[in-house]
């Protein structure tokens, strides 16, 4: 059997989900999602320094149904990257890697992402009408 | 006829994995403040005009943290991108073409924003 003809392990169709596994996957996606929303960064940067034209196309996008959007999952995903970096970073010193640490920081980082999301949309959000 | 096991045996490593382990680590407790200063900095600049935006970028303290926030972040993208892509990516010419467009794109955003960072704040003094 030619090594590509092999099966895969894990096998992912009956693989059962744990929050583990979700959270590792996650972390990626979060981080890819990241990169394009540096990329919104840049932009509004180069924007701001151009001028006001350039600044008021890059505001009025991002004051839009689909820039609020992107905004969100932006949101999102730094906070989610960020509370699982740092569970990441103290995996690293070789700390709390037995399944009951896993399970508990994996709650920590979902109930922290929650948290700090909510709470940045709130502060925005007031300051945004006020 | 050589294993691939065969081929690596006696060869030792390339001596460079640790290092983009390191560094993706030392960007990673960079960014934790950073970017922590950085959403608190934004949600401040809800609603503001270009030339409030212009002023607060070019003072100094903004200034350094986010040419600061814009190395560690596209240092850090293009390490994470890169094992993404090695990851998922298993055709050779496809992998060494996304590999080089993702560090190339990194490298020219942290250029351009540095750039536009660096403009608003000599824009502040002159």
């Amino acid at each position: 059997m030619r090594s590509a003809d092999r099966p895969l392990s894990p096998h992912l169709q009956i693989y059962r989900w744990q929050l583990t596994s979700v959270l590792s996957i996650l972390h990626r996606a979060a981080g890819v999602a990241l990169s394009a929303g540096a990329v919104l960064l840049v932009w509004w940067l180069v924007a701001a320094a151009s001028g006001p034209d350039a600044y008021d196309g890059v505001a009025n996008f991002l004051g839009s149904w689909l820039g609020l959007l992107l905004l969100f999952g932006w949101t999102l995903s730094l906070f989610y990257h960020l509370c699982n970096g740092i569970r990441h970073l103290v995996w690293d010193t070789g700390h709390g890697l037995d399944l009951k640490s896993t399970y508990f920081g994996g709650w920590l980082v979902v109930g922290g992402t929650s948290v700090l999301t909510l709470i940045a949309w709130i502060v925005g959000i007031y300051s945004w009408v006020s | 006829m050589r294993s691939p096991l065969g081929r690596a045996v006696g060869l030792g490593s390339a001596k460079e994995g640790v290092e983009h382990w390191w560094l993706q680590r030392i960007t990673a407790v960079a960014l934790v403040p950073l970017s922590l200063w950085f959403v608190i900095a934004i949600i401040r600049l809800v609603g503001a005009d270009v030339d409030t935006v212009g002023d607060w970028v070019g003072r100094p303290l903004p200034a350094i943290l986010l040419v600061l926030l814009l190395i560690a972040t596209f240092y850090h993208a293009a390490l994470g991108l890169q094992v993404v892509i090695e990851d998922y990516v298993h055709a050779e010419l496809t992998k060494l073409g996304l590999v080089i467009v993702a560090r190339l794109g990194c490298f020219a955003l942290a250029v351009a924003g540095i750039f536009a960072v660096l403009s608003m704040a000599v824009g502040m003094s002159s």
